[in-house]
């Protein structure tokens, strides 16, 4: 497991997930459709990502697309990362 | 007026048009008329009678739609059950008013077939979506759990409604809602009650075919059924979303679809101020509207800076007859903190404890008349007679809605405070009794009391405040991971405090005053 994939998991399963089984929530689930996060939550993540790996997140990408499951998450952290480097 | 004409005349007047946009999907008003007879032909020839309940627990999908106004056309009446409903809520709802036959999506089968023994009632389980575990049906099980497809497959050649059997005085929904007792009770709505209602609403809003209505409330909250029913009624199209969890998406949604109308929730304003709205073009946008609580006075100026072209209608209304007030747009900029006046077709008046009523500018209870106003609610007659009270006029009920305002002397309502304690958070009612039953059958609880406290996005933010079993250690965390598995999203508490006693009053009860904010 890549350290961002197990530091969201980890995040996602504390603040979300609130003691239902972690490994039930599988990389590809999407939030939404598991009714896991709503809005609130959504903020929540957002505030998590942009602190733990100091990277801006612009109102235009709060999108399910770059949010909406543990995959995307890792590949929408990823790509913010490069864009820094 | 039966409520599924709504549906059955813009079919025959435009059938074609666009109905709905789900799902990235278009259907016009033939295929949701169409849809909705099979369903309901196949709802009959699986014994449903007139008056049977039928629960709807759907997202905001198509299904969820065509549900609706099958159960109509069959004769039942429809109870929406919100999709984040928890199993033990459920079946208190679905053994409350004893539904024959649940729509589910397929996810929750195996709960509900788990659970069969504590539901006597329930005859039939529809199921949507493809099957993600093998069929466990036998002759015997109860319910039977049959698919969606199935269903609609049955009667594919059947183009026609079956023959009706009600009329516009039956019931056509019972709509759940929170009371202080803690168990939610169902409110009782005719066909009548509900098309007056649709009626009065898309008056003021002049809603017109060329509408396209955005919508991302639940349908289980009548202020997203009623997007539904009025869209339809007006020939319009509905763009209905799951929620509004990522914003951004949401908007675009508004500007790709040429949304007009667009309903909202404080809590979604709140959201919305704080993004820069400039990016989005909204030339299309006719109107907003609000309601669930007051929208605060400076989201009103905000957004009336910021949309200037934009309608804003301040709305007020409660499930019990769906909408009282709206502010006419001529005063938004003159009494921008006003709910306005009674919708067309509806009296309001204020009365003092003894039900006199008041003058302008005093402060007491609104009472409302009307064709909307429920039957009452669906075996409770007492919490009905808390409501519906004896007017001057023989034989008829007026709504005491438990709200207290008042009115200025032009005749403009001003929403002053509850009654009771209920909280309304996200624009949603919370029953603070519900979510302290919740907390009370924790094992290392011992005493809980909660209460709403002002919050610029919820409205009210939902606070429990708790004494624990001796020795016993709990965090926050915890409390809240309990309450997700219990409760509705919307009632979960943000915050939890751990005290080492509550507050009494000389009775001996939890003195609530003393815990609320200053």
């Amino acid at each position: 497991m890549s350290s961002i994939q197990s530091e969201i998991r980890n995040f996602v399963a504390d603040n979300f997930l609130f003691g239902e089984d972690p490994e039930s929530l599988l990389n590809d689930d999407s939030f939404l459709e598991t009714g896991i996060i709503d809005s609130t939550g959504v903020l929540e993540l957002v505030a998590f990502i942009e602190d733990k790996y100091s990277v801006e997140v612009d109102d235009d990408e709060l999108v399910p697309e770059n949010l909406d499951s543990i995959d995307r998450l890792i590949n929408f952290i990823e790509s913010k990362l490069k864009e820094l480097k | 007026m039966l409520l599924q004409s709504l549906l059955e005349q813009s079919a025959h007047n435009h059938p074609d048009k666009v109905a709905l946009v789900v799902d990235q999907k278009r259907y016009t008003y033939l295929e949701i008329e169409q849809q909705s007879n099979r369903l309901a032909r196949a709802l009959l020839q699986r014994g449903l009678e007139r008056a049977d309940r039928v629960a709807i627990h759907l997202d905001n999908t198509l299904e969820a739609v065509v549900s609706i106004f099958a159960v109509l056309k069959a004769g039942g009446v429809f109870v929406m059950v919100n999709p984040t409903t928890k199993i033990d809520k459920l079946t208190y709802v679905l053994n409350n008013c004893r539904a024959r036959i649940l729509i589910i999506p397929e996810k929750k089968r195996a709960t509900i077939v788990e659970h069969s023994d504590l539901l006597p009632h329930l005859k039939t389980a529809v199921s949507v979506g493809p099957a993600t575990s093998p069929q466990e049906n036998n002759e015997l099980q109860m319910p039977r759990v049959e698919s969606w497809e199935l269903l609609q497959a049955e009667f594919a050649e059947c183009m026609t409604p079956p023959a009706t059997r009600t009329i516009s005085i039956d019931l056509a929904a019972l709509v759940y809602t929170s009371g202080s007792t803690g168990n939610p009770k169902g409110v009782m709505l005719t066909h009548l009650n509900m098309t007056s209602a649709a009626r009065s609403i898309t008056t003021y809003l002049m809603n017109e075919p060329e509408d396209i209505i955005l919508n991302v409330l639940p349908l289980s909250f009548d202020y997203g059924l009623y997007q539904l029913l009025m869209a339809f009624r007006v020939g319009a199209t509905l763009v209905l979303e799951k929620s509004f969890t990522y914003p951004h998406a949401v908007l675009q949604r508004t500007i790709d679809e040429q949304v007009t109308g667009f309903p909202l929730v404080p809590t979604m304003s709140a959201i919305l101020l704080k993004m820069d709205l400039s990016k989005y073009d909204f030339s299309k946008l006719r109107y907003i509207t609000n309601t669930g609580a007051a929208l605060p006075t400076e989201h009103i100026l905000t957004f009336r800076k910021r949309l200037p072209h934009v309608q804003i209608f301040s709305m007020y209304g409660l499930t019990e007859c769906k909408r009282v007030s709206y502010l006419p747009l001529d005063q938004v900029d003159i009494r921008t903190g006003s709910v306005g006046i009674a919708m067309p077709d509806t009296e309001v008046f204020i009365v003092d404890d003894a039900g006199h009523r008041l003058p302008p500018e005093h402060v007491g209870e609104l009472v409302v008349r009307g064709a909307n106003v429920m039957k009452g609610y669906w075996e409770a007659p007492d919490r009905t007679a808390e409501r519906l009270k004896p007017a001057e006029i023989p034989n008829e009920m007026y709504l005491y809605t438990g709200d207290l305002f008042r009115m200025d002397r032009e005749g403009y309502l001003y929403f002053v405070g509850r009654r009771d304690d209920i909280i309304k958070s996200r624009g949603e009612k919370v029953s603070p009794k519900e979510v302290e039953n919740v907390l009370f059958t924790h094992e290392r609880i011992s005493e809980a009391a909660v209460v709403g406290d002002p919050d610029p996005v919820l409205g009210q933010s939902i606070r429990a405040i708790v004494t624990l079993m001796p020795g016993q250690e709990l965090t926050e965390k915890e409390v809240l991971a309990y309450c997700r598995k219990h409760l509705e999203d919307f009632m979960v508490p943000q915050k939890v405090e751990f005290r080492d006693e509550l507050p009494k009053s000389p009775n001996g009860k939890v003195d609530k005053k003393q815990l609320t904010l200053p």
